[in-house]
């Protein structure tokens, strides 16, 4: 590493680790329950252990972003950290917020609305933790030598996904209007700003890894962000074809939506030409695996899988069922969780002096993960599509459609199981790295 | 060749027209939205919320698809059977899927249903009739 206080960092990944593992766990309960084995129900029912799932990913993945920016920002910006003591005190923070808001979950206490389901008095904690983050991120770039497009772009990325919170906060007591807004946070996070923080990241990997001149690597940014919004903005739309508003979101929706692959096949190109062009092969395969990976997969999840059931006419019928879950996992999985660790592998045997990315561990939990994901998402797409031709062609009754499907559940479990032992070879690899020490700072 | 600045352009000027339209649309559609909610339905939306019943189900599509669509469940079902299960002390157990049970006070399951027939009454977009039995081939029936 370059600067001390870039240590921060690891322990922001730890409590991702820590979070990850707590997501697959709650994820095995959900398949297991779909499968008819839910002994856990009258401790855990099922929508506690969705709401776990579901938050301790977006936990996990935001604290992996706030240690990529912990250790991009002062590296961008050529200095020290603004007052690290004030990031440990943030991580603290949000860590004393998780462990509240996981722990209310199993009696009870939330809001009920997917992906937002921290309870009020916590959203204001969660808000004050964020502004903390942010002000010593500003504060470091304010006091830096140089201010680089990719520490611009990152923070950009998190102060939008900052903002964006916001107007999950305000209450409705109309659903139409809940859902509307809700959308605001979760669509424009993660087909918006978080795509964002992906491409700052990425953008950062890249000219660590392939050693192509800044210049071009940020210009190519800027094109991706910008085909980002220009398609996900108004592909929110496709979020409100169902929700008692306007019929114009139909033709907006389908039409912008149907352009976001763009953005994610603009990040793919980029990166592998970037690979390609560059002359200098950085020793670090297992992270260049996990960003070339990430570029890869995101196109695949998030995009392609995306495109699939989103326009209007195909929604209509995939829309509630599992062919969205095939979709969102494999999106979380390509675009943010991968990037995560991409930059996470990347960094370890800089704030460790550990060259631990020679021992087959790396590759093999990348392969592992990869594979067991792939694995679940099409025992979704098998059970999606089978449930979309019984339930909503057929007209058979969902309870009867979700026993007949009942066997590719099994198939998930199988590759939730693939991919989970992937996880503990990588947090295995995550803990080998051992602590992160003054004595591998770059003279 | 595009340089650095102008890509920096491309992405300013896309971002503000699209954010600048996305916000018009937002404006025109939410006047079109009812806001006088009726006490019973938004009572009935709190306890959705608060007993996170989407965390099973979904509703207009929206939810954890373990357990089923609830936007036409009075229809589907009839106010009496709906009213039973929120009111059950027993856990309820269609075809296995265990559901926790609520046992509502009657006030409370008749605000529940409040809601679930103001969702009905939507304008879903087509959704509203996709769970009855309809061919993609003849979209135009779902109007009838």
């Amino acid at each position: 590493m370059k600067y001390k206080t870039q240590k921060v960092a690891y322990w922001f990944w730890a409590l991702s680790m820590l979070l990850w593992t707590i997501q697959l766990t709650y994820g095995f309960i959900m398949g297991f329950a779909r499968v008819g084995m839910d002994g856990l129900h009258q401790w855990i029912p099922f929508n506690t252990a969705h709401t776990v799932h579901l938050n301790t990913l977006v936990v996990w993945l935001l604290a992996g972003f706030m240690g990529a920016a912990y250790y991009i920002i002062p590296e961008e910006a050529e200095t020290e950290l603004w007052k690290p003591k004030l990031a440990y005190l943030q991580l603290i923070a949000l860590t004393v917020v998780g462990v509240a808001a996981l722990t209310g979950y199993h009696f009870n206490i939330w809001e009920g609305r997917k992906f937002l389901e921290i309870p009020r008095e916590l959203d204001w904690l969660v808000a004050i933790d964020v502004i903390l983050f942010l002000v010593i991120l500003l504060m470091t770039i304010i006091k830096g030598k140089k201010k680089s497009t990719t520490a611009w772009v990152l923070y950009g990325g998190l102060v939008g996904a900052a903002l964006l919170y916001l107007p999950g906060m305000i209450t409705f007591d109309s659903q139409v209007l809940d859902s509307f807004f809700r959308w605001w946070v979760v669509h424009l996070w993660v087909e918006g700003v978080w795509e964002l923080i992906m491409g700052g990241i990425l953008a950062f990997l890249l000219i660590k890894l392939t050693g192509v001149d800044r210049e071009v690597i940020e210009k190519w940014l800027y094109v991706v962000i910008g085909l980002t919004f220009l398609s996900g903005i108004l592909g929110t739309g496709h979020h409100y074809y169902y929700i008692g508003v306007n019929k114009i979101w139909l033709i907006v929706g389908g039409i912008f939506s149907s352009l976001e692959p763009l953005a994610f096949l603009a990040m793919t190109l980029w990166a592998l030409n970037m690979y390609r062009k560059g002359e200098k092969k950085h020793p670090n395969t297992v992270a260049i695996y996990w960003t070339l990976g990430a570029a890869i997969v995101s196109f695949l999840g998030a995009g392609l899988l995306g495109l699939a059931h989103t326009l209007p006419q195909t929604n209509l019928y995939t829309h509630g069922t599992l062919v969205t879950a095939m979709h969102g996992h494999l999106a979380f999985w390509g675009a943010y969780a991968s990037i995560v660790l991409a930059i996470m592998f990347y960094a370890l045997p800089n704030l460790t002096g550990r060259k631990l990315y020679t021992h087959a561990r790396g590759k093999a939990a990348f392969w592992l993960t990869n594979i067991g994901i792939f694995t679940m998402v099409s025992a979704f797409a098998a059970a999606g599509v089978a449930q979309v031709y019984l339930e909503r062609i057929l007209g058979y009754d969902f309870g009867d459609v979700q026993n007949e499907i009942q066997v590719h559940f099994w198939v998930l479990i199988i590759g939730a199981t693939i991919l989970s032992t992937g996880a503990i070879i990588l947090i295995i690899d995550f803990i080998k790295y051992g602590l992160p020490t003054d004595e591998a700072l770059e003279q | 060749m595009l340089s650095k600045k102008q890509a920096k352009l491309f992405f300013l000027v896309g971002t503000f027209v699209t954010f600048a339209i996305f916000i018009g649309l937002t404006v025109f559609s939410l006047k079109q939205v009812q806001t006088n909610i009726p006490p019973d339905v938004a009572h009935g939306k709190h306890l959705w919320e608060k007993n996170n019943c989407m965390g099973c189900h979904t509703i207009m599509g929206e939810g954890a698809y373990y357990a089923p669509e609830l936007t036409n469940v009075i229809e589907r079902r009839g106010e009496d059977y709906v009213r039973g299960v929120l009111m059950s002390q027993s856990p309820w157990q269609p075809r296995g899927r265990k559901m926790v049970a609520y046992a509502m006070s009657e006030s409370d399951a008749n605000d529940m249903i409040a809601f679930f027939k103001w969702i009905s009454n939507l304008d879903l977009n087509g959704f509203e009739k996709v769970d009855k039995k309809v061919s993609p081939l003849a979209k135009d029936n779902m109007k009838n």
